[in-house]
């Protein structure tokens, strides 16, 4: 695209034809403030906190959605500009419950922060509304607390554009506006799937997780209880940012040393299950291709995709995997293997499991989601509970020692590491399908072709004279797509389709830690934190395939037998059922 | 008792969408159509109005709730609408409505019993110039005073 000459604040400057003033002044670092602007996802000029003056303009323009031309005079600070954006605000916070001391959002609020950034010590406007708004806290996920709304719409447009969902959308109008599901439903039971982008793209404290540290710390504290934790692949590239460590920084080390100091009784990682996941997943898949089953087959890990799956594609569920997610192969293992190699009573052992995901709350509380009778995991807390429990405690993130997690169960190869990235468990199948299939080892088991954040991605995988035909895909509208050709037999030549629930998987799936829409503009967290696991997986770990993970071969040799034997398949493995899209009837 | 379609029975429903399906904005004109048919448009009608349609629920809902001539909730035969807009307030509409209310033993928005009458009070109705200016279902009345309200109720 040719390029044109406009000025901002009298400095000349050279940018592409028809970019946003706000893109423009991004490139110069002019920072104008936002707080409806999404990239990509919702632009929208509807906050009006980015207004700008541009001469021969009568009003003021909305910089995030006014096109840049040949010429143009741009002023982002002007008295006008100042008093406007002001106004603007104060109206905004006249509205909103503004109790930031104890709002889980204080410090990293788009609103607390643009406050700060225009020097508003004074609400000039009096409060309008009334304080009737409910919170809706049925889902055991997502809270949403309208009377921190700021109607910005990019919970909207994440759910419906990007989630290919709409379970939030605005209701009512003038003062009464609401952004909700349709006809006041909770949100358990909305088309919603728990996923949890809303809340990592709410600019405020509306919509939260259903925060269960709580019950962690009682936990931890009860005597009779044996307490084990272990954190997710995407946990270890996330949560550093949660201390101020830069995007995408690799922290295992001081995770575990984290998890221990808050007082567990052994700190394990979900990856071990992930490498579970792969031999058993690996093996159903073999089965299915050698033998006739039903293909292509699809992952079961992300419980969001599971339970869209479950509303939206019912008659596609043979598709998916009998597999249950690492989560709760982790905690089925735990609960009886664990259990009974160390004396401990099944009833007495309580598995806190720390996600990049609020779906992940909703699986652990499935009826599907049981080994012996008892629940697999009795707690799932997102990453951003665990940074907050780490605060609590009166732990130094950031100069804690680098640990290890406890063997065995903490034991773990690349392969399981780099399922917290989309393509990872696709690369994490491939590299131990390939091998099990030919009988040798591979010479390459980099596939550069599932990785990166296109939405959907295919590759044929060679091993030996089979070709595997696969696809992956992350984010609801993708998945839609995806599902929506093979319901029409397009995809009729494939094997192996891993889906997702959040756009570029668990690395940014809605339990991480919150990065603001300015910094959107210029990273891709997803791709930021997918390297950090990546990294791990080719420069740190002594394994990359999870069958050459000692650990596992020791669970089977001792206890499961072969993968899908029948001892696997009573705990690692379930079914599905379909499930409506509105649950008005309840 | 009022002749809508019972909402058990969608298939007026899913003429009322084939018939617009496709063409840009084409809710509107399903949703008031449906309203006319059912005489309002709870949940069930709305659901299949967005699968048929490919749009999420809270798309239709959020429709449905921003326009005031659409209803939730079941309304008498003949919905009196009573224009609360600046040139008919100046003009006493507020004593209109007060008046019909009594008259008929109703709040505002409500529905008699019977289902005969629902009164609500309007925005602009767009006839102003017959100040203070109500409508029955697609009756016009203009040049209210209070005491012609007996009179008009008994027509219906």
């Amino acid at each position: 695209m040719s390029n044109i000459n406009i000025k901002i604040n009298g400095q000349e400057v050279s940018v592409p034809a028809g970019i946003s003033i706000l893109e423009a002044a991004k490139s110069i670092n002019v920072h104008i403030p936002t707080l409806c602007y999404l990239k990509d996802v919702n632009v929208i000029g509807a906050c009006r906190m980015c207004l700008c003056e541009v001469t021969g303009q009568r009003a003021l323009v909305a910089a995030c959605v006014f096109p840049c031309s040949e010429g143009m005079e741009i002023f982002t600070n002007s008295p006008k500009v100042r008093e406007a954006r002001k106004v603007t605000l104060e109206l905004i916070l006249s509205n909103h419950n503004r109790e930031c001391t104890t709002c889980e959002r204080s410090g990293v609020c788009e609103l607390q922060q643009t406050a700060e950034d225009l020097n508003v010590r004074d609400i000039r406007f009096p409060a309008m509304q009334e304080e009737k708004y409910v919170i809706d806290d049925v889902s055991p996920s997502v809270v949403r607390d309208p009377s921190k709304c700021i109607l910005c719409n990019r919970c909207v447009s994440v759910c419906k554009d990007v989630q290919g969902l709409g379970a939030l959308g605005a209701t009512q109008r003038g003062f009464s506006k609401e952004i909700a599901p349709a006809f006041g439903l909770p949100l358990a039971d909305s088309n919603c799937i728990n996923c949890g982008q809303c809340i990592i793209n709410c600019p405020v404290g509306a919509l939260k997780e259903k925060d269960d540290t709580e019950k962690v710390w009682a936990a931890i504290a009860d005597p009779n209880k044996h307490v084990v934790v272990h954190a997710a692949p995407s946990v270890r590239a996330g949560l550093g940012e949660a201390f101020g460590l830069e995007r995408g920084s690799l922290v295992s080390g001081k995770l575990a040393a984290a998890l221990r100091r808050l007082g567990f009784d052994k700190v394990f990682d979900t990856n071990f299950a992930a490498d579970l996941t792969i031999m058993e997943e690996g093996t159903e898949l073999i089965g299915r291709v050698t033998e006739g089953g039903k293909l292509p087959m699809i992952t079961s890990c992300s419980p969001g995709w599971i339970k869209y799956c479950e509303m939206y594609y019912p008659d596609l569920l043979a598709h998916l995997s009998s597999c249950k997610s690492p989560q709760e192969m982790m905690g089925a293992v735990l609960k009886t293997h664990y259990a009974e190699s160390n004396g401990i009573d099944i009833n007495d052992i309580f598995v806190v499991s720390v996600m990049p995901c609020t779906a992940k709350k909703y699986e652990v509380q499935r009826p599907e989601m049981k080994v012996k009778g008892v629940q697999e995991t009795d707690v799932s807390i997102t990453v951003r509970e665990l940074a907050r429990m780490i605060n609590e405690a009166g732990i130094d993130f950031n100069t804690l020692p680098d640990e290890n997690f406890d063997e065995y169960y903490g034991d773990y190869t690349g392969a399981g590491t780099i399922f917290g990235a989309t393509g990872g468990v696709m690369e994490a199948a491939a590299r131990t399908a390939v091998e099990v299939i030919t009988g040798k080892e591979a010479e390459n088991i980099d596939y550069e072709a599932v990785r990166g954040v296109e939405g959907v991605k295919s590759a044929a995988i060679k091993a030996g004279d089979l070709t595997l035909n696969v696809m992956v895909a992350h984010g609801g509208s993708n998945i839609r797509t995806v599902m929506d050709k093979l319901r029409a037999g397009e995809l009729n030549d494939y094997h192996f389709i891993e889906l997702m629930a959040c756009p570029g998987g668990c690395v940014n799936g809605g339990g991480q830690p919150i990065v603001n829409a300015q910094e959107k503009m210029t990273h891709d967290i997803r791709v930021e934190r997918a390297k950090a696991l990546y990294h791990e997986d080719a420069d740190v770990l002594k394994f990359r395939k999870s069958h050459e993970n000692p650990s596992v071969q020791k669970l089977y040799k001792e206890y499961l037998g072969e993968p899908n034997s029948h001892k696997a398949h009573e705990i690692l493995h379930t079914k599905y059922e379909q499930k409506p899209q509105i649950d008005y009837k309840k | 008792m009022d002749d809508f379609v019972s909402i058990d029975n969608l298939t007026p429903l899913k003429e009322i969408i084939a018939k617009h399906k496709g063409a840009p904005g084409c809710a509107m004109p399903i949703l008031q159509e449906a309203q006319e048919v059912y005489g309002y448009l709870p949940i069930e009608l709305q659901k299949t109005i967005a699968e048929e349609l490919g749009v999420s629920l809270s798309e239709i809902f959020g429709i449905v709730t921003f326009y005031t001539q659409f209803t939730l909730v079941r309304k008498g035969k003949y919905r009196v609408g009573i224009c609360l807009g600046t040139a008919c307030y100046v003009r006493g509409a507020q004593n209109i409505v007060d008046r019909f209310c009594r008259e008929l033993n109703v709040e505002v928005g409500g529905t008699t019993p019977d289902m005969k009458f629902t009164v609500d009070a309007t925005r602009c109705l767009g006839a102003c110039g017959l100040a203070p200016v109500m409508m029955i279902n697609e009756d016009v009345y203009g040049a209210l005073t209070p005491d012609m309200a007996p009179d008009i109720i008994a027509k219906y």
